[in-house]
């Protein structure tokens, strides 16, 4: 017995290496659990549908070699704490040659402390926030639109319909939000609106009863915050309930899923600012259409892709490209075609600073506006913003 | 307006608070065990009613009897497997107990359901006044709660073993010696106060979305109104509930939301030096414990 659990250990010893040789590991942390999952768990599957599909055709191929990807991936609980041991595990242990982030700007920020020090390739596809990139990384890569303009195209159809709007800011007490907020403000006064109401409240607030009775006390007739998945979601539903009066409201990040749709009426008339939307329409240079991804991933998870999940394959997508470009997984090499690119792919436009002062921060990607409406008694997600773009005509107002 | 409309709705989530902590301060009174799973339990009222009216059909307010009774077989059992051996034992030890109970039932919760948020759509026109509206939801879960306490004030004072349940809490081996079945009437407030924990829980989804996690703040909450309603005192938690809910109500169009767990907590420091044995118990107050 003794013999053969030796002889077993050293078959996988000897034969690691070889397993090394002809794959490219990506490490990343995922946010199974706590509030962040259900964003996070969206784009591991958008990462993953990129992963196989690379697998199914052979591989990644540089300088002339093909490599397998092979994710290597832990739950982060949602938790700073949690990024910062296992990214450096990730790094150490795992020999992750390049990652991807954990979601969200909060966590972001964590992770990237570590990938600099390390110096690992790192896509960015969950934290918006521009401040991570005023550090002076140098291998941190934005795939996302940064969060100074995720209410601008909210404010911009807005103008359109209430010239002298009277808006509530209520927003989630973590950075990406606050981030959100801080650049809207000053948008919304240069289009003329009014603040009424600005407050944000802790990011595990579960009754926001209270708050809604100030929204409705300030006069507001416009509603623009929210922060991630579970406080957006309860959000619209409390607007409902409290019959908020409300004629706009657009909330962050959690109308963009597919399980907003389970509010019922709550979620009609929510819109909310997105990096990506099944129905738009970009040409790319490389990669799947939009069409072929969505199929893809309606086919393989049985659900509508949000644009989580677009950014989780295009920051596969992304890194590919870099590394085929350069024939080789040299780091230096890597991310110097990282630098180079300013390219379309089905998720649309990238080009990352190359300036030491903001380097890798997004600079090219732009976002759109969903808005749920209901037609024949059933909920759908629409695009409504930029006009050109829109597959529906925006409800306005909602009350 | 605003303040009124502010005041009202914390006069009826406080009410909710009050019954979520009713279970905490009855099983801690009776037995001196501190309930760390009280969070989960909630918790478990949440998706009792989710499963019970998403998919088997059941209307949401039919599954209060149910869920009560199922909440209660649950505590009983829960109270022979992991919480009779630690009765008469030092609180550290059931507070170890029921907290890695509480880990365990957590890390079960989040293996099926993940932490996605659920939701148990109710439709029950609500009262309008002016530019406010309180939710049916919300005069619905208050009006329940106050017939609830109500239910167990006249169960510990008037029923024989209610009283029971009083003599065991005041002096254990006293009551043993008048013939009260002790074991017995420790299995029962454990069970009753689950079963309260459940149906706190139940009526939380109908007005909130709820995830695995969502029973922690309720738990928080039960420690602050136990505090100031006075241990085993059922009817000094609703009115301890409400008086936070009132608190909150109050702070709230004053200052950021933000504060308000910061209000609650200091209160909750101020009150445990000031009045050791709760506020509600120096006003006279009966509880659980005779006087």
């Amino acid at each position: 017995m003794k013999r053969t659990l030796l002889v077993a250990v050293l078959t996988t010893v000897l034969a690691a290496p070889a397993f090394a040789q002809d794959a490219i590991t990506i490490g990343m942390t995922v946010s199974r659990t706590g509030a962040l999952n259900v964003d996070s768990v969206s784009q591991l599957r958008g990462a993953e549908l990129w992963r196989d599909e690379v697998n199914a055709k052979g591989g990644i191929e540089a300088g002339g070699k093909h490599y397998k990807v092979r994710f290597v991936e832990y739950d982060d609980e949602s938790q700073g704490g949690r990024v910062q041991q296992l990214y450096t595990r990730l790094i150490l242990e795992d020999k992750s040659q390049f990652l991807l982030g954990p979601y969200s700007s909060g966590l972001q920020a964590t992770a990237a402390v570590i990938s600099e020090q390390y110096g690992t390739i790192m896509m960015d596809g969950g934290g918006a926030e521009a401040k991570i990139f005023e550090l002076g990384n140098k291998y941190l890569f934005q795939v996302l639109t940064v969060a100074d303009q995720y209410l601008s195209g909210a404010i911009a159809e807005l103008k359109q319909h209430n010239p002298h709007a009277k808006v509530a800011f209520v927003y989630s007490d973590d950075p990406f939000s606050k981030a959100v907020v801080a650049a809207a403000r000053k948008q919304a006064e240069d289009a003329g609106f009014t603040t009424v109401l600005d407050e944000s409240y802790p990011p595990s607030t579960t009754d926001f009863t209270a708050v809604i009775n100030k929204i409705i006390s300030s006069g507001a007739d416009s509603f623009l915050g929210g922060g991630h998945y579970p406080d957006g979601a309860t959000l619209a539903r409390q607007l409902y309930d409290q019959k908020a009066g409300l004629k706009w409201v657009t909330i962050l990040v959690a109308p963009d899923s597919d399980k907003f749709a389970t509010l019922g009426a709550s979620a009609s008339g929510i819109s909310v600012p997105s990096q990506w939307e099944p129905q738009v329409q970009y040409k790319p240079t490389f990669g799947p259409t939009v069409a072929q991804f969505t199929a893809q991933y309606r086919a393989r998870f049985s659900e509508e892709p949000d644009y989580h999940a677009a950014t989780g394959y295009a920051e596969g997508l992304l890194l590919q490209h870099a590394i085929e470009q350069a024939g080789s997984l040299d780091r230096e090499k890597v991310a110097a075609e990282l630098n180079k690119i300013d390219t379309t792919t089905f998720f649309g436009r990238t080009k990352f600073a190359t300036e030491p002062a903001r380097h890798g921060l997004q600079l090219a990607h732009d976002m759109v506006l969903a808005q749920w409406q209901t037609k024949d008694g059933k909920l759908a997600k629409e695009m409504v913003w930029p006009d050109a773009a829109a597959t529906a005509k925006v409800v306005y107002p909602l009350h | 307006m605003g303040i009124l409309a502010s005041l009202f709705d914390g006069v009826l989530v406080g009410a909710v608070y009050g019954l979520a902590a009713m279970g905490i301060t009855l099983i801690w009174g009776v037995m001196n065990v501190i309930n760390l799973t009280h969070g989960t339990m909630i918790v478990a009222g949440m998706f009792a009613v989710y499963l019970l009216a998403g998919a088997a059909g059941v209307p949401v307010y039919a599954t209060l009897p149910l869920i009560l009774i199922g909440g209660f077989l649950a505590g009983v059992a829960m109270y022979w497997i992991a919480v009779h051996r630690l009765v008469g034992q030092p609180p550290l030890m059931s507070l170890l107990s029921t907290f890695s109970v509480n880990l365990v039932l957590i890390g079960l919760g989040t293996v099926v359901w993940g932490t996605d948020l659920f939701n148990v759509p109710v439709s029950l026109p609500g009262l309008s006044l002016g530019h406010y509206t309180f939710p049916g939801t919300h005069l619905m879960a208050a009006g329940l709660t106050v017939a609830i306490a109500a239910a167990l004030y006249v169960f510990l004072n008037r029923a024989r073993i209610g009283k029971a349940v009083r003599a065991v809490s005041g002096n254990r081996e006293a009551a043993e010696l008048v013939g009260i079945p002790t074991r017995r009437v420790l299995a029962l407030s454990f069970g009753l106060g689950v079963a309260l924990a459940c149906v706190s829980g139940m009526l939380i989804a109908t007005m909130f979305p709820f995830t695995v996690l969502s029973g922690d703040p309720y738990l928080l909450k039960s420690f602050v109104v136990t505090v100031l309603g006075g241990l085993g005192n059922p009817v000094g938690a609703l009115v301890a509930g409400i008086a936070l809910g009132l608190l909150e109500g109050l702070a709230t169009p004053f200052m950021p939301v933000s504060w308000t767990p910061v209000i609650e907590f200091v209160l909750f420091v101020a009150v445990l030096i000031a009045f050791p044995g709760g506020v509600l118990g120096v006003l006279g107050l009966r509880g659980t414990r005779p006087h």
